[in-house]
């Protein structure tokens, strides 16, 4: 069980997101759309104090954050139980596939090498990149490098996965390989919360919908119902200008 | 005008060579302590430790404001006194050791700027799988800067290398040193310091040659 009250951030005088409450179950995916610019990444960001949060409480299991008197360990034990997937992908350029997966199992799990490494190479096999063990970053195509990303964050076995915008940056011939792969994570009943662009995939695995606007929670339901019977205007607006057909 | 005393030069070079080992002693012992200060107060530089970072900007600031030969000077002529346990530093000790902190200061600025050019995913990564900020560091911002500032450093060390010259102001017979007594027994300065100066060349240009094999080694993660 995953709980957020009252999760503030402000750029300045800009209030990016405006007391944000959210409970997450076990093994439940949920999908954030909205329009850009309204604190979607952010949230999943202040989530894993990679931007620090204002104001407000997370908590993951027994660990509770308060973002006003957060202390450095706590940040770390919150980091360790979230996963994060990035838009840009991030993987360490310094390290090849295989030791991008193993990196974080080794140095901050402190887990043998064998068993990280057989580990690491029951992902490559998951993520069908066995050849690319050992290739670096910068030899690996977007889709690739995105499914390695995706690989890493598998590996953490972490409470909740964050999904930044995962293929907003990939040409479009490799969204359909990294979308395949994340269908598969969420059969796995992996909690999940995914910021994304992609309304179809969304309404295809998400248990949850929300649409966010202006750094807030302006509707939320399951996607049957905010795809096709938005309550909100400016959902219903929103959808009509991202999908095909109007709902 | 005379012509070149060829035959004087070519006896020259092994009495030369014979002191390059103390030149390249002084430059490699400098250039190793010089690196490990440098990392040291780049690592703070970027951290910004408190109190801590004030002394380094005022170590760099002095180091990198006053001309080599004057620090030398300084160190040769006072550190005995003011430390006891150096009553018996000679020139190579003093020679090593003004060429660390100078050259330490310079190369301090040059990996504090290697490390802020790491890109800021690789941060954001290292930190979101939980990784402590030493962890992040040793692992993953430092590789990655090591790559960013290694032409430059091998440039400080190439400088290093022919700054260990000044040692023969402080007394140290190294290459330079033994030129110069080779001059004033010969009067042959034009082509005494000639020779030395090939010497010097040659020996730069071979670590040149190194230098663009280290960079392929480090480059190679980066290969498309």
């Amino acid at each position: 069980m995953i709980s957020v009250r009252g999760l503030t951030k402000r750029f300045g005088t800009n209030t990016v997101l405006d007391g944000i409450d959210l409970d997450i179950a076990d093994g439940e995916r949920i999908a954030i759309i909205g329009p850009s610019g309204t604190g979607k990444s952010t949230l999943l960001r202040c989530l894993n104090f990679l931007d620090r949060p204002d104001e407000g409480v997370i908590r993951i299991g027994d660990l509770e954050v308060d973002a006003a008197r957060a202390t450095k360990a706590q940040i770390l034990a919150l980091r360790r139980r979230t996963a994060f997937v990035f838009q840009s992908y991030a993987l360490f350029t310094n390290r090849t596939a295989r030791q991008n997966i193993t990196e974080a199992l080794t140095v901050v799990q402190r887990m043998p090498r064998a068993e990280a490494e057989a580990r690491a190479d029951a992902i490559l096999r998951e993520t069908g990149l066995t050849d690319k063990a050992d290739a670096y970053p910068a030899a690996l195509s977007g889709g690739q490098q995105q499914r390695v990303g995706i690989g890493r964050a598998m590996a953490l076995n972490a409470q909740l996965m964050l999904f930044d915008e995962p293929t907003s940056a990939l040409d479009p011939e490799w969204v359909g390989e990294v979308l395949d792969l994340m269908r598969r994570v969420a059969e796995r009943r992996q909690t999940m919360l995914i910021v994304t662009h992609e309304m179809q995939f969304a309404r295809e695995i998400a248990d949850r919908v929300i649409f966010m606007d202006g750094g807030r929670f302006v509707e939320q339901g399951p996607p049957g119902q905010i795809f096709q019977a938005p309550h909100d205007n400016r959902t219903r607006d929103f959808l009509r200008r991202v999908l095909p057909v109007a709902p | 005008m005379r012509g070149l005393d060829l035959d004087y030069m070519l006896g020259l070079v092994p009495v030369i060579l014979g002191y390059v080992p103390l030149t390249l002693f002084m430059a490699v012992a400098a250039m190793t302590c010089a690196l490990l200060l440098a990392l040291l107060m780049a690592v703070e530089r970027v951290v910004r430790v408190p109190v801590l970072d004030l002394f380094v900007r005022l170590f760099i600031s002095f180091f990198r404001g006053t001309p080599l030969l004057v620090q030398l000077f300084l160190f040769y002529y006072r550190l005995p006194q003011v430390v006891p346990v150096l009553t018996q530093i000679n020139g190579v000790t003093a020679a090593i050791m003004g060429l660390t902190l100078h050259f330490a200061a310079y190369m301090a600025e040059s990996i504090r700027a290697a490390i802020t050019g790491v890109d800021r995913s690789q941060w954001e990564a290292a930190r979101s799988i939980g990784m402590t900020q030493g962890q992040m560091m040793r692992r993953i911002i430092l590789p990655q800067a090591a790559r960013i500032a290694t032409p430059t450093l091998l440039n400080y060390f190439i400088d290093m290398i022919k700054s260990t010259s000044l040692a023969f102001t402080l007394g140290v017979t190294e290459m330079m040193g033994a030129t110069q007594k080779e001059a004033a027994g010969s009067f042959l300065y034009f082509e005494a310091f000639l020779v030395v100066a090939v010497i010097y060349w040659i020996m730069v240009e071979a670590l040149s040659q190194l230098q663009g094999r280290l960079e392929t080694r480090l480059g190679r993660a980066y290969v498309r």
